[in-house]
């Protein structure tokens, strides 16, 4: 293998500052439009805010949960850090390198592309139904890393033993697999290239309980014996709570609280967070006392008043404060950060 | 107990015909819905839920056929209707809540029309009066600014918004069953929670009995009143929700509580159940189609399964019980 592109660096794998993407809308002028308007000066086309300068970093071999509803950011924001988008501004520093300066679209072939990787959500939809199983997961290695032939073939059966595909089933294709099989081949290929950071985006979210068992106690033996850190991207709460050390609350772009998954779900701060936390079924009636329902309809992300509260409308404690200054991410306790004027 | 059942299911059969032979996909299923009650049917991929859904709706697919059984409902058994006195039942009386609102709903006609439509053909609105009808109906399932969504077509909605849609079109006509097949998959927590207290509020409003198809146990715990377990297409435990949680007593349903995450405090408390669903289209299935994967098994396992009373509503068909 070539040499190392990172030089163990104290401090975060991940830092992620300020780090923001906003696409324009089209509205109804068009580039037509536009080009041909030589008298009235044309109004700034709408910004949608998908994410809205976040910082955070992520530690060698932590886990960290990206939670919140959707259309709050956590795909866009997974694809700027992913460089499959570019952001319009900010920084995405992996161990100290720069990568937010690279350009998405040429990225597939930098070989920086391989300290990052992802598991997509629905591993049957990204496998390519012409490429065995073997293929798939020999592509990225042929892609990043020069490795001949017996190599390659050694390598593949190892990551398939890795993750516990039976190599049998590696000259198979897609629709020949079982769900359980696909992932673990959307598993093997992503963790080809030795990634240093593992973005997991539900990868258990078209699995039977039974099988994602097996899935989620294979990716946390994966990440103890490859020292990989996570960004773990689920709508299960309960998933997140059991596999995470640290989680992220999105809400509009804007993270809202931030600390120690066991503590935000103990002790929730802000009440985006609250009602999230609340709305986990639960079986013991016990459990359901005072929880909290959200109503109304999340604020718009186009071009949002930057002196609102972005949970402003559906928050249940909405005071005329919250509706003239956008609370700012603020240290509550140790290690945790909550964006509401009313958490401590 | 006296409550007068809406829906009662006895000794359903199904058996899918495929190139690969003859699939049982379901056997002697039996259950009942009572009036004003919510069921759970439960199970993973393939156990049959949706199966049972679709042959009560007379809905199943062409390869798809009946071989025995009856499902009882106001006195008629839907399974031996005709066609045309079943498509009478189905949008008055029947109702049903589908997995993905963005196909089941009309993509090319507004909400408002798509509500206005099962209002006329099945609740006897008028072409005048049903716009407004729709309109009401969409305020009851709390749809900010009705007026206007109402001329919105299915794209330009919300995922969350889409299934409400799906809801009030199903409520349009207060039907006496409503079979809810994974109406939250695919929903946010936050939205999950509004629409099943919704469902459940709308059904103890009006009676309505309602048959919910998940993979989730805890929601079917949470807004259930009785939860079926189904393994490949047997139903293998019955049971109040608080009951089946405390002490589950069929293997199954034990290994099924064991692999949800929930109130675990840690992943390595998780366990999988081993082994998987047998091939349906084998000709000699044990009578116990889960004893191949289980570690209770014994010889009486061979016998027919048993219907075996062990609480309060509470039924398991094992012969080896927890």
């Amino acid at each position: 293998m070539s040499e190392p592109l990172s030089v163990s660096t104290p401090g975060p794998l991940l830092d992620i500052a300020e780090l923001a993407k906003r696409f324009t809308v089209g509205g109804k002028q068009g580039l037509l439009a536009r080009a041909t308007s030589f008298r009235k000066p044309v109004a700034p086309l709408p910004q949608l805010y998908a994410v809205d300068e976040v910082s955070f970093t992520i530690a060698r071999g932590e886990t960290v949960g990206l939670v919140g509803e959707s259309g709050c950011g956590k795909s866009t924001l997974v694809r700027l850090i992913n460089r499959l988008l570019d952001p319009t501004s900010g920084s995405i520093r992996l161990a100290g390198t720069e990568l937010a300066d690279f350009k998405a679209r040429a990225f597939a072939a930098n070989p920086h592309r391989a300290r990052i990787q992802m598991v997509f959500q629905d591993a049957g939809d990204s496998l390519n139904p012409r490429y065995t199983a073997a293929d798939a997961i020999a592509d990225p290695i042929r892609r990043l890393k020069k490795m001949p032939g017996a190599a390659l073939a050694a390598r593949v059966e190892a990551l398939a033993d890795m993750t516990g595909l039976p190599r049998e089933l590696l000259s198979r294709f897609p629709h020949q697999l079982s769900g359980g099989q696909k992932a673990r081949v959307g598993i093997a290929r992503a963790i080809a290239v030795e990634p240093e950071l593992l973005i997991l985006d539900e990868p258990t979210a078209a699995l039977d309980v039974s099988v994602q068992v097996v899935i989620l106690q294979l990716l946390q033996q994966l990440k103890r014996e490859l020292g990989m850190s996570y960004l773990f991207v689920s709508h299960d709460l309960n998933v997140v709570r059991l596999l995470c050390d640290r989680v992220l609350v999105m809400y509009l772009g804007k993270i809202v609280e931030q600390g120690p998954a066991a503590e935000v779900f103990a002790d929730p701060r802000h009440p985006y967070t609250k009602a999230l936390i609340s709305a986990i079924p639960q079986a013991d009636p016990a459990q359901r006392a005072g929880r909290l329902r959200l109503g109304g309809e999340p604020r718009s992300p186009i071009d949002p008043d930057p002196t609102v509260c972005r949970f402003y409308g559906r928050c249940p404690k909405g005071t005329p404060r919250c509706a003239e200054e956008m609370p700012i991410l603020h240290p509550a306790g140790s290690a945790r950060q909550v964006a509401c004027h009313f958490a401590t | 107990m006296t409550a007068i059942p809406a829906l009662a299911v006895e000794d359903l059969s199904v058996e899918f015909r495929t190139r690969s032979g003859v699939v049982k996909v379901l056997e002697h299923v039996g259950f009942s819905v009572d009036k004003g009650e919510t069921v759970a049917l439960v199970g993973e991929s393939g156990s049959g839920k949706s199966v049972t859904a679709f042959a009560v709706m007379g809905i199943l697919d062409a390869a798809g056929k009946v071989t025995s059984g009856r499902a009882m409902f106001g006195g008629s058994d839907l399974l031996a209707l005709s066609e045309r006195d079943l498509a009478e039942q189905r949008g008055r009386e029947l109702s049903m809540i589908f997995q993905n609102p963005r196909t089941a709903l009309n993509p090319i006609r507004r909400v408002g029309r798509q509500i206005a439509d099962v209002l006329v053909r099945h609740g006897g609105a008028t072409r005048n009066d049903a716009p407004q009808a729709a309109i009401a109906m969409l305020k009851k399932v709390r749809i900010p600014d009705p007026e206007r969504r109402a001329e919105a077509y299915p794209f330009e909605l919300s995922g969350g918004m889409c299934q409400r849609i799906m809801i009030a079109i199903a409520l349009a006509c207060r039907p006496a069953l409503l079979i809810a097949d994974e109406p939250t998959t695919g929903l946010d927590v936050t939205t999950q929670a509004v629409i099943m207290d919704l469902i459940g509020e709308l059904a103890g409003e009006s009676g309505m009995a309602t048959i919910f198809i998940t993979h989730d146990l805890a929601l079917a715990a949470e807004y259930c009143d009785r939860i079926v377990v189904m393994h490949a297409g047997h139903i293998v435990e019955a049971a109040p929700g608080r009951a089946l949680f405390d002490h589950a007593r069929h293997p199954y349903s034990a290994k099924l509580l064991a692999a949800t995450p929930g109130e675990t405090v840690s992943l390595e408390a998780l366990a999988s159940i081993p082994g998987g669903l047998p091939d349906l289209r084998r000709p000699d299935l044990p009578p116990c189609r889960y004893s191949g994967r289980c570690e209770r098994r014994t010889e009486a396992c061979d016998q027919p399964l048993p219907q075996r009373i062990v609480g309060d509503h509470h039924v398991v068909a094992c012969w080896n019980p927890l």
